[in-house]
């Protein structure tokens, strides 16, 4: 019962008047930051973090407002694709697939209820999930030294570049470029900068926040220039909402299979929410066979991508906590959070930090209730908010950006260093490049780095010592693995296309 | 096909110059001579490892925009630089007005909604920034002095400003 005991720890820290307020507030923020296109949950939540540490929340309140954006994104993003055929975020891709069809055949309502009940069941069984296996992971962790973390960093970039892009070679040239970036800065050993060209300004490095918000953020606008915001006004209209009991009941299978095959997508790191849509998707799909009309607007195609997406991105905090390898662009995100609050993830967070990790745990429970209780009655209010035109919304989400970078550290050149990333997303997502590794690269290339000079220090410079363990060389075949393999398999399992009108 | 066969040049342009930079990492007796540069080398060979594929096996074009658009494209960059360095010296309202606004026009091509999108913006961010979350040290109003209105645009102006 030790888990119960935990959690009534995790209640007592998260269960006050005041983070219940933020919790409400993050819902609420998040749901609007998930379903508006072009304002995904990864670089919500990071024009968020700069403002929240200027507001002067404490570790527990921040982590509880964050993860209620973070899962309120997750439920968000499925409103845009139900109605507009947008998908609010990657992930939500898969929802368009049957949502859209459904919300065309005049059940708007029906297909926003039950994807949120979907969303419902699939992020409360992840977070079960992760209160018995995350500090199991934990314990197994222990084992991991130097060569396997470098292994386990390895792999994150491989599954990410394998089964997240279309292109292997680009996916992990925007790793390296990740990687690349996070070198620059003075050297933790030698005390000297490196890679920096003389400019003072960088030798602090160069701010993953700054690089974020600008790949993703800034990098927006220039597509809304492109296309001059059209497709942003509402394609379905939504008229009463009932509860389609029935539609519930009878994916009630689907949505508990498409939840454990989303958690487990979820887990593997790097691979994150857009699989854990994909697979489930997919599952339901050749479970219900050609029968099935799966892409014609069918209850189980709504239910089963919902609940596979918010269950992976509860899986997904499982690596993110117990390894500190986030599982997602997202938890990337918030593992940024978590450093800057100076909580270290890891084996050794479950042991010393119990109280921010339950409260994590905990608030992500409360977190889920008041997103069930707040999407189901006022979907109305979220789908006016998709309704604001896109030459408010993205001159207004830019000055936003501006402002949480300007406040990080009040200086220019984080500024221009934003735009110039908001430049670079725009033509690597033209080019078909993922710019998640490009992230993930910043924020991991450090400990990556940290894990590869420890192996060499202790082996005195074998590499050998990077195979040395059982764990090691299962993480190097798994990431081999894990790179290859999508290759072949893609043409056996493709991608499903949008639909189109 | 030559959109990824240009980058994948640029690419390796980069990861070869980033290697070379790598190399001239300086050390000392704490860091030792080699690891310091180890990971650097490391990025910078899967790189040129992954330009040279992308090189050689190119995906097929994007739809690019047309030249207009471009041009409209590279006002909209000009304009998020000066105002990153106009924000110091001018302070939130009158730059965000005046950028969000140009924005603005640029997405949805109508001059009143877009001049009443900047000025919307700017007051109701401000308003927002200072009074709710009250951040009123970042978002201010300030009376520049010409000199350092000339500080701050000549950081744009290659080899001239920015100290």
């Amino acid at each position: 019962m030790d888990i119960l005991a935990n959690l009534a720890l995790g209640f007592s820290v998260a269960l006050s008047p005041f983070t219940l307020f933020l919790a409400v507030c993050g819902c609420f923020l998040g749901t609007i930051i998930g379903a508006l296109p072009g304002l995904g949950p990864s670089n919500g939540v990071a024009i968020l973090i700069p403002i929240t540490f200027t507001l002067g929340l404490d570790a527990t309140s921040a982590l509880v407002l964050m993860t209620s954006v973070y899962y309120g994104a997750m439920y968000g993003g499925r409103i845009s694709s139900i109605l507009l055929n947008i998908p609010g975020d990657e992930p939500a891709l898969m929802t368009t697939l049957d949502g859209y069809p459904m919300a065309k055949q005049g059940r708007a309502g029906d297909a926003l209820v039950l994807s949120g009940v979907a969303s419902f069941v699939g992020a409360l069984l992840a977070t079960v999930g992760l209160m018995f296996l995350a500090p199991t992971l934990a314990r197994v962790a222990f084992y991991f030294g130097p060569a396997e973390y470098f292994a386990l960093y390895l792999l994150a970039f491989c599954t990410l570049g394998g089964m997240a892009s279309n292109n292997q070679a680009k996916a992990a040239l925007a790793a390296c470029m990740g990687l690349g970036i996070a070198m620059i800065g003075v050297d933790s050993s030698s005390g000297l900068p490196r890679l920096t060209g003389g400019n003072l300004h960088l030798f602090d490095g160069i701010d993953f926040l700054v690089a974020i918000v600008g790949l993703f953020a800034i990098a927006e606008v220039f597509f809304f220039i492109e296309s001059h915001g059209k497709g942003s006004s509402i394609g379905v209209k939504l008229d009463k909402v009932r509860i389609p009991w029935k539609d519930i009941m009878s994916t009630k299978w689907t949505m508990l299979r498409a939840s454990f095959v989303g958690f487990i997508a979820g887990i593997l790191p790097g691979a994150g929410a857009s699989l854990g849509s994909f697979l489930a998707y997919m599952s339901e799909k050749s479970i219900a066979g050609e029968k099935g009309g799966f892409g014609t607007g069918v209850a189980k195609g709504v239910a089963a991508p919902e609940a596979g997406n918010n269950s992976a991105a509860g899986g997904a905090l499982v690596p993110m906590l117990t390894l500190g390898v986030p599982g997602s662009g997202t938890t990337a995100v918030l593992l940024a959070l978590l450093m800057t609050l100076n909580i270290t993830p890891g084996p050794t967070l479950f042991t010393e930090r119990a109280d921010v990790v339950w409260g994590l745990i905990a608030s992500l429970l409360i977190a889920n209730v008041v997103l069930l209780l707040m999407n189901v009655p006022m979907v109305k209010i979220f789908v006016k908010i998709l309704s604001v035109p896109a030459w408010v919304l993205l001159p207004g989400v830019t000055m936003i950006s501006f402002v949480g970078i300007y406040s990080l550290s009040g200086s220019y050149f984080d500024l221009l260093l934003m735009v110039g990333f908001g430049v670079l997303g725009y033509i690597l997502r033209k080019l078909d490049v993922p710019t998640v590794p490009v992230i993930l690269g910043i924020l991991l290339g450090g400990n990556m780095e940290d894990a590869l000079r420890r192996a060499m220090t202790l082996s005195d410079g074998d590499p050998t010592y990077l195979f040395s363990s059982p764990i090691a060389i299962g993480l190097w075949v798994a990431a081999i693995a894990g790179f290859v393999a999508p290759m072949f398999l893609r043409n056996i399992l493709k991608k499903p296309q949008a639909v189109t009108d | 096909m030559a959109s990824d066969r240009i980058f994948g040049l640029v690419c390796l342009i980069t990861a070869v110059a980033y290697i070379a930079a790598a190399t001239q990492i300086q050390t000392n007796l704490f860091s030792g001579e080699f690891l310091p540069k180890l990971f650097p080398l490391m990025i910078g060979g899967v790189a040129a490892l992954c330009s040279l594929t992308i090189m050689f096996r190119p995906d097929p074009d994007p739809n690019w925009p047309v030249a207009r658009t471009w041009g409209a494209m590279a006002i909209a960059v000009l304009v998020l630089c000066v105002y990153a360095v106009m924000i110091t010296p001018l302070g939130f309202i009158l730059p965000t007005a005046i950028a969000a606004g140009i924005l603005s026009y640029q997405i949805s091509p109508n001059v009143k909604p877009a001049i009443a999108a900047g000025v919307g913006l700017s007051l109701g961010l401000f308003v927002l920034f200072k009074f709710a979350l009250g951040l009123g040290n970042i978002v201010a109003y300030k009376v520049p002095t010409a000199a350092k209105l000339w500080d701050a645009f000549a950081i744009l102006i290659p080899f001239v400003g920015g100290h």
